[in-house]
């Protein structure tokens, strides 16, 4: 790589500029994929990629665009290099942009090891399937849709919905139960605005995380390009943190959407043919570079978790960027706005949400004997009484019996004490467990059918308040 | 050899390789990157590149390996796990670590592992093509049977029992005065059927153990079926519970671009998980393809077939072979993005036009055939297909595509899902074209097979309309025989059609206990339509302890359910006055 840099080598003969690419007079050795400069007869630098080369012409897609670039004076740089990240311990307590470069005002990296921000997959008969709970403190969460480390779980919010307030309470109280080692928190943020991002990065700082924690921040105004990079680097911090330094990662991406809106604007203007609502066709897979990063190795002590945030235009889940990532990751936390509007906080909508590590993450040893059933029962005695609610905005109440103005009510208290908590409190998940069983006290008894016995033995209260 | 001349995406073209042929599998760079010419014009070659194209440039070499695709056939295959151009990743996790670098290789089959060759037939022997000439014990679950190639005849001059890796010489063929050595392997192009005599209808049961597949909809051996679903309807879990339980005597599982935490999953529990026929462990009779969403994209489109040839070679030897391919969309995926690169006219929504043709040449070379050579056999491989249609929207061409081929189909539902009503497989919108083939099959368990079966769906279907009026006028308003076909159809759905994956008995349900379950369902339809002509309200009959044994015979294990069902039914003969007794 060293000799590489020697010998730059740069060619004025650009033969067409048109949408983002240039075509221009190929040079021995140019690598596809590579990333190269184009210096405009003004002066200015921009970056560019090679995205295809061949014996004659080599096409360049230069980020920003064209405008501005002449024929006649305009250079275009090779290197010889794809783009890397500069890693060692120091990243801890960093923040960088979306190229790499650091954005704290403290010095550059100074690295040996210098990684490919595009990874390698992991052989798939290395992994280690997710088995370790994550206490979130959130009960919604924790209860039902349970974190394991490793897992890949993203949170599908709508415009305005508390989505950056959950991810902080849970960056802020994440921990393996019964051990006291921290996560490192590695943050990418991707076009989203300057107060958001902010609002991380204080967040991180009032309560001490900074020092463990990595961020990579792309605002609304930095380059569109660097919205495909910022992830990638997001992604190669974790990595190494996770296999080279034995550390439990925090992956936390926010906004996908402006990802996949970025992939397409590009994808657009090479003219690539648009699939669904214009992405690639390809945007799966592009997706799946990210996603499946995520894992544990055996043999290893590290872990990645991915966190990634994406905003369902329209809150429409089946919408591209939700469908195809709800397609690779392990799950979703989906958020609901008559929950929302309902001022329950976190607006977690039950029905819609789901960990497919649940499994394995809970029970005897890692978190509670009954919590499967727990589970089971919250679940169906709250689809019950949301299924109430529907027949009565049909029927009206009256028709209702006994039995199910208890259900009406419990759904309710579900929601206002099991699913509601404030944004500091942090639950264990015993008492998220309890809090649950005062509601199932509420309802007759012998309608715990998925409840072992010997269960609502142990943990059932005393025969609730009855009035 | 050749040299790079263009370089797209996963797509190169190369100059200097006049001679070459289509399918040619070629070496690429320095880091003899693996390609495939998918076509040639003049001295240029268009190759699919199997492996990340990052940092290739123009000039390097590319070395013709005169071989088409081929896969590697033989003892070894059986518990192994595979990358879409059947690398062992067991082999290169072992020899290159937990990452796949670019430009590793590794051959299919150990080469150093020795198998204990039996031979079947003595010096002298005149065999052909497909003839049995020996057998390896391969795992505790599967013997291997070494087979003539395809295509070869001729007199054993030598065959002897002994020790030999899959390279070894076991037998030397002579025909027209020369001699061939057989070893353990053979190679078979990916992309071609292989031969067998002839084909025969799928009227036998393919036994899932899910019980709305088996007697809703069931699968015929050699059949081919597909399961489209939304995310979150549980196709993974589905095909998990098939290439588990199904009784077969070997499994494919070929993860096509899906999740590495799944796959995972998946190689983990059929290490634990034990087969409940033999008690032997499940990867004994699986063998695993794992190309994840993350690797490269050009090999997903390889590896459905040779997932498929392993089925054809082990049906070959007379068996039954399933096969399940997760997930067919992502296979297709690939094939948009290919055809994308080489500037094709799309199709529907950016497919290839060839997409129907290419669906169709993986799910014909399912079947139950009569195989070449003696002894004589029947063999049979069967295919699954899952189908991730965007939004959950089958008018999609990849679902559309597939449904003109397959016989069968599985449809999940997201409102299934969502009530966690598992497995999701809507009753309504699946059907089965083997239903009526394999009754024969069935009536041989039970005589009432078809009665039972009709009965239930039309239940089903009735219930169907019945709740556009619930949603109107409220479960009250309805007079009481409807209220008795709602609660029946709540039973079907509850007690028979809902199963467990993770709950031990429920798991799996063999289709005797899939028929007591299902035809004591009917038989107390017929009980309580009694009661309720006799007066009693479909209330009281809902709580009676008698449907409440009925909604608990699921979790019975199988020693006991025979006196189980057998009590209920006592009791429902005695009549109404036990139900009574019984308490309420």
């Amino acid at each position: 790589m060293d000799s590489m840099q020697l010998f730059t080598r740069q060619t004025k003969a650009i033969s067409t500029a048109r949408r983002s690419l240039l075509i221009i007079e190929s040079i021995p050795g140019i690598q596809f994929s590579e990333i190269v400069d184009v210096e405009l007869g003004t002066g200015e630098v921009r970056s560019g990629q090679v995205i295809e080369v061949g014996k004659g012409t080599t096409v360049v897609q230069v980020f920003g665009g064209v405008s501005e670039v002449d024929l006649l004076d305009s250079k275009v740089r090779y290197k010889g290099e794809t783009l890397k990240l500069p890693l060692s311990p120091d990243i801890l307590g960093r923040i960088f942009d979306g190229s790499g470069k650091p954005i704290d005002g403290g010095p550059a990296i100074i690295s040996q090891k210098y990684q490919d921000i595009n990874g390698v997959p992991a052989n798939p008969a290395s992994r280690m399937p997710p088995a370790e709970f994550i206490e979130t403190g959130i009960s919604a969460i924790d209860g039902l849709n349970v974190l394991v480390r490793g897992q890949k779980l993203p949170i599908f919010s709508g415009s305005g919905l508390p989505h950056n307030k959950i991810a902080a309470q849970i960056i802020r109280q994440a921990s393996l139960k019964g051990k006291s080692d921290d996560f490192a928190i590695v943050f990418g943020a991707i076009g989203v605005s300057y107060d958001d991002a902010a609002y991380f990065i204080n967040n991180l700082e009032e309560t001490g995380a900074l020092s463990r924690a990595v961020g990579f921040i792309n605002t609304a105004s930095s380059p569109v390009i660097e919205r495909l990079s910022t992830p990638r680097l997001a992604l190669t911090a974790a990595e190494y943190l996770a296999w080279e330094m034995d550390m439990h990662v925090l992956v936390i991406l926010t906004d996908i959407t402006n990802y996949a809106d970025a992939l397409r604007e590009l994808a657009a203007m090479r003219g690539e043919i648009p699939s669904r609502r214009g992405y690639p066709g390809y945007m799966y897979t592009d997706l799946a570079s990210l996603y499946e990063r995520a894992g544990r190795i055996s043999g290893r002590e590290g872990s990645v978790t991915i966190l990634p945030i994406l905003t369902m235009p329209d809150d429409d889940i089946t919408h591209p960027i939700p469908d195809l990532t709800g397609y690779i990751t392990e799950g979703q936390i989906v958020l609901s706005r008559p929950l929302d509007r309902k001022r329950i906080y976190p607006p977690i909508d039950v029905f819609l949400s789901l960990s497919r590590m649940m499994k394995e993450g809970i029970g005897e040893g890692k978190t509670r004997e009954d919590h499967n059933n727990v589970f089971m029962q919250s679940y169906a005695m709250y689809a019950e009484g949301n299924y109430l609610r529907e027949i009565t905005t049909v029927i009206g109440s009256e028709a209702l019996t006994d039995r199910d103005k208890v259900y009406l009510e419990a759904a309710d208290r579900f929601e206002r004490d099991f699913i509601a908590q404030a944004e500091h409190s942090r639950r264990t998940v015993e008492e998220t467990l309890s809090v649950a069983w005062d509601i199932f006290s509420m309802l007759p008894e012998e309608d715990l059918k998925l409840i072992n016995e010997k269960y609502i033995k142990k943990y059932l209260p005393e025969s609730s308040e009855s009035e | 050899m050749g040299k790079i001349w263009r370089i797209s995406g996963p797509v190169i073209i190369a100059e200097d390789m006049r001679g070459s042929q289509v399918y040619e599998v070629v070496e690429i760079g320095e880091e003899r990157l693996n390609g495939e010419i998918i076509g040639l014009e003049q001295d240029k070659a268009v190759i699919q590149v199997y492996e990340d194209t990052v940092g290739l440039t123009v000039g390097e070499k590319v070395t013709r390996t005169g071989e088409i695709l081929m896969a590697e056939l033989g003892p070894g295959l059986v518990g192994n796990i595979y990358d879409g151009v059947q690398r062992s990743l067991v082999t290169m996790k072992n020899e290159v670590g937990d990452f796949l670098h670019r430009g590793v290789r590794t051959h299919a089959l150990d080469r150093d592992k020795k198998w204990r060759f039996t031979p079947a037939l003595k010096a002298g022997a005149k065999v052909e093509g497909g003839d049995i000439i020996g057998t390896v014990q391969e795992t505790g679950l599967i013997e291997h049977r070494i087979m003539v190639p395809p295509g070869m005849s001729g007199v054993i001059d030598s065959i002897e029992e002994g020790d030999y890796t899959v390279e070894e010489t076991v037998a030397m063929l002579g025909s027209n005065g020369k001699t061939r050595p057989l070893s353990l392997m053979q190679r078979w192009p990916a992309r071609k059927p292989r031969p067998y005599r002839r084909r025969f209808d799928p009227v036998d049961l393919l036994v899932t153990g899910t019980r709305i597949i088996d007697y809703l909809f069931p699968l015929a051996l050699g059949g081919k079926a597909a399961i489209p679903g939304g995310f979150g309807t549980g196709k993974t879990v589905n095909l998990q519970q098939m290439a588990r339980w199904s009784q077969t005597q070997l499994n494919i599982y070929v993860g096509c671009g899906e999740r590495g935490n799944e796959m995972a999953d998946v190689l983990h529990s059929f290490k634990e998980l034990k087969d409940p026929g033999s008690g032997r462990y499940l990867q004994e009779k699986e063998i695993f393809i794992a190309n994840t969403s993350n690797m490269p994209v050009v090999a997903r489109e390889i590896s459905i077939f040779i997932g498929i040839t392993m089925a054809e070679y082990y049906r070959d030897m007379g068996y039954d072979i399933l096969l399940v391919a997760d997930s067919t969309s992502r296979w297709a995926e690939a094939m948009r993005e290919i055809g994308a690169r080489l500037e094709e006219t799309p199709g529907e929504e950016g497919f290839p036009t060839y997409l129907g043709s290419r669906l169709s040449a993986f799910y014909e070379r399912s079947g139950k055939v009569e195989c070449l050579g003696s002894p004589d056999r029947v063999g049979s491989a069967t295919v699954i297909g899952a189908v991730s249609p965007p939004g959950a929207d089958f008018s999609e061409p990849v679902t559309q595509n597939t449904l003109r081929i397959v016989d069968a189909l599985y449809s999940l539902d997201v409102a299934l899902a969502n009530r966690r009503h598992f497995p999701t497989i809507n009753w309504l919108q699946s059907y089965s074209q083997y239903a009526d083939s394999v009754d024969a099959w069935w009536e041989k368990v039970s005589p009432d097979y078809t009665e039972v079966r009709n009965q239930a769906l039309i239940t089903l279907q009735k219930e169907a309309e019945l709740e556009e009026i619930v949603r109107l006028v409220g479960p009250e308003a309805l007079p009481e025989n409807d209220k008795l076909l709602l609660l029946i159809a709540r039973m079907i759905r509850e007690d028979f059609l809902m199963q467990s994956a993770y709950h031990p008995v429920d798991t799996y349900s063999d289709p005797k206990r899939s028929h007591l379950m299902l035809s004591t369902i009917m038989k107390f339809n017929d009980f309580a339509g009694g009661l309720a002509e006799a007066g009693m309200m479909v209330s009281e009959i809902s709580a009676s302890r008698i449907k409440q044994r009925i909604s608990r015979m699921k979790d019975v294990p199988n020693d006991e359910i025979d006196q189980y069902i057998d009590s209920i039914r006592q009791d429902m003969a005695g009549g109404a006055v036990s139900l009574e007794e019984g308490g309420v």
